[in-house]
């Protein structure tokens, strides 16, 4: 993984300096709250419903064990000994008081952390696929354009106070991990003879109103990337809507001028880039980032593992686990292994300090010291050989975090909802919760197969909820909440924005209602390698609105 | 109010005049984009210096012809949070190569300051920072990661400096 040089040491240490200085400034009354908020919004430091929530940039989701670690101290000293990891593979604290805020960001920078650019109006952490130098499909490694895309956004002076968020994801393999197609610029990796590039798609997101990404160039090359980059974020930042905070994304100004236009503004101001102006990253820089994501030194294994396969035949537990946790890995003998934070009855995305203790110690021993988050709010450890398998198995086991259901049903991406979050308009958890309760037989989700159900607790969308196959909607009506449900939507390479499939149900009744709408699947189903998603795509929604609806 | 340029408390010798205002016949007078599209010819015979002040849906290209006559340009933030001036900066330092004077103005605030320079501006008139702030706010980073206006070398340059 990348490693700070002095320069990366210097700025973050610089941060933490100046950000030290304006909490003082706040503090003493010297800065307004009003003027103070977008200071420490770029340092990812939120204003919620009970206390203040710091956010900390996980770049492109990758950690290692000394990190986790770090993170594990700062949940148990300045929080209440727990960190939620987030969609954007970030973790948050979400009880952290103002004044430890720079003590807690001076402990980050010694392992080469920060939250910088984890909020406002600027270019937020890129994001990855959480399998990204592992996964048997994946054609190229997306994580060293992720890096060279954190360094050249970091205090990028011109793209600071743009008209909203920006959110940037990078994928390298086939099957889209990384959901580009909803990200203000979503990134494909692409090789032309002997020329890597990428296919950039521009105006994809969720929030209130829905956008899949528009393919705005076939192939900008590596060299050019940065330099294509800056014409993109010129033109939104000149151009994107200032007027309403709704309307103020990218999506918009690409949906309201239409592609072909904004595909012509991008052209015009690439091309009007004059030789001064290029970034035109030195190829010894390229080669000096990739250098750092070199893929761990694996043993192929030559046949089957005795003891994993011996465990597999005597323990039926771990042989689920087994089945439904791993993901396929380059190297023969090998998998990546999903450490799943969606318990039945837990908090989607939550761990314990000792939890995370365990995972690094994890990481350190068996797994290359490589820790990923996953944009489904899990943890992952990618390079692991199956030998080792047994032995990590039963040291999450007795964390509390062996859950075998990785993208099952009970998978589910939860937003905090309106447990911690000021905006949001209904409970989010507890609705999980319910939920997953319905499905907790393992047996019955493994039958079920895989099906992305995702809540959020407002039209924000931080849940994900309109590219969940099944989407969860909390709005408030009159004081009472309701739950609307869509069909349809993904996040994968093949994007879709789910339907509403009608009227919104009270709390109490969703979790029925989505048992009648997955046993209607079973039925209808080809067979069991039909995934719920196929068969809705198959044969339209109505018997699935119908079952949704259905009196019990 | 207070105007600081190149680390230095300054006198303004500048005044903007109002669209709906006569212009003065003498002294340093900043005018609209629109008022400068109108009465260009009138601004441009006189014997006194012009600048002009952009706001932020003001497009920089129309005063890229008549840059080595203007020795001001006022880029407008009538609110920190509207950062389309940091692009105008931008296309007029660095792809139009104006060398004039380039002043923020509006709601110019401490924490703004650093990226304000980076993106090209040389003056700043703000009544919610003083010089000690100022200067303090320009040194606060020692490094950048990329190419802008004010011509500081990035870390991808150094890295590799044999």
């Amino acid at each position: 993984m990348y490693r700070y040089d002095e320069f990366d040491a210097r700025i973050v240490s610089e941060r933490v300096a100046q950000f030290r200085g304006q909490v003082n400034r706040r503090l003493s009354g010297e800065l307004l709250e009003d003027e103070f908020k977008p200071l420490r919004l770029q340092n990812g430091v939120y204003l919620q419903l009970h206390a203040y929530m710091l956010r900390v940039a996980i770049p492109y989701g990758q950690l290692n064990g000394r990190q986790l670690r770090r993170l594990a101290v700062i949940a148990r000293d300045y929080d209440r000994g727990y960190g939620h990891f987030t969609t954007r593979q970030n973790i948050q604290f979400n009880w952290v008081a103002l004044k430890d805020i720079p003590d807690v960001l001076e402990s980050l920078a010694e392992v080469e952390m920060h939250a910088i650019q984890t909020s406002g109006n600027c270019i937020r952490n890129t994001t990855s696929d959480h399998f990204a130098g592992a996964a048997k499909d994946e054609i190229m490694d997306p994580r060293p354009w992720c890096e060279i895309i954190r360094q050249w956004s970091t205090f990028h002076p011109e793209f600071a106070f743009l008209p909203r968020k920006f959110k940037i994801a990078v994928t390298g393999a086939e099957h889209d991990r990384a959901a580009i197609r909803v990200h203000d610029i979503g990134l494909h990796m692409r090789q032309r003879g002997d020329v890597v590039g990428f296919e950039v798609h521009v105006g994809g997101g969720q929030g209130r109103t829905p956008h899949l990404a528009a393919l705005v160039n076939e192939f900008v090359p590596e060299t050019e990337l940065l330099d294509y980059l800056e014409a993109i974020m010129r033109v939104y930042n000149r151009f994107g809507r200032r007027d309403n905070k709704y309307k103020a994304r990218i999506k918009i100004l690409v949906s309201e001028i239409g592609a072909e236009e904004f595909r012509r503004l991008v052209s015009e101001e690439y091309a009007a880039q004059r030789e001064h102006e290029k970034i035109a990253l030195p190829p010894e820089e390229i080669a000096r980032i990739h250098a750092y994501f070199a893929p761990p030194e694996l043993t192929p294994a030559s046949g089957p593992d005795a003891a994993f396969e011996a465990l597999k035949a005597e323990d039926k537990e771990f042989a689920r686990w087994a089945r439904i946790n791993l993901h396929p890995h380059k190297v023969e003998g090998h998998a990546s292994v999903t450490i799943s934070l969606k318990p039945v009855g837990g908090a989607a995305g939550d761990a314990t300090d000792a939890q995370m203790m365990t995972v690094a110690h994890l990481a350190e021993t068996y797994a290359h010291d490589d820790i990923r988050v996953s944009h489904a709010q899990n943890l992952v450890l990618p390079h692991v050989a199956l030998k080792d398998l047994p032995a990590i198995y039963r040291e999450l086991k007795a964390a509390g975090i062996a859950t075998a259901n990785e993208s099952l049903i009970t998978d589910m991406i939860v937003c905090p909802g309106l447990d911690y979050c000021n905006l949001a308009n209904a409970r989010s958890i507890p609705v999980g919760q319910a939920v997953q309760e319905v499905f907790a037989d393992p047996d019955y989700q493994e039958d079920i197969g895989r099906l992305h159900i995702n809540i959020s607790g407002c039209i924000n969308a931080c849940g994900h909820h309109h590219v969940g196959h099944i989407g969860i909607l909390g709005v408030d009506r009159k004081g009472e909440e309701f739950y609307q449900i869509t069909l349809g939507g993904r996040a994968d390479e093949k994007a879709a924005i789910g339907d509403i499939a009608g009227p919104g149900l009270k709390a109490d009744d969703v979790p029925g209602a989505l048992k009648r709408v997955v046993d209607t699947y079973r039925d209808l189903r080809t067979d069991k390698s039909e995934l719920f998603i196929e068969t809705l795509a198959r044969l339209g929604h109505d018997p699935f609105k119908e079952a949704l609806y259905a009196a019990d | 109010m207070p105007l600081i340029k190149h680390g230095a408390e300054i006198d303004d010798i500048w005044a903007y005049v109002p669209d709906e205002a006569d212009l003065s016949p003498g002294g340093c007078i900043t005018v609209s984009l629109a008022r400068f599209r109108s009465e260009r010819e009138i601004l441009l015979a006189r014997n006194t210096d012009i600048g002009v002040r952009l706001d932020p849906e003001d497009d920089p290209h129309e005063l890229e012809e008549f840059l080595d006559r203007l020795q001001l340009i006022e880029i407008s933030f009538p609110k920190y949070t509207d950062g389309r001036g940091y692009s105008q900066a931008q296309l007029l330092r660095r792809r139009f190569n104006y060398a004039g004077e380039l002043r923020a103005v509006g709601h110019v605030l401490r924490d703004q300051i650093f990226y304000m320079n980076r993106s090209g501006f040389d003056a700043y008139e703000t009544a919610r920072a003083d010089l000690h702030e100022v200067v303090e706010a320009l040194n606060e980073y020692t490094e950048v990661y990329q190419p802008a206006a004010a011509g500081q070398v990035p870390v991808y340059r150094k890295r590799h400096k044999g």
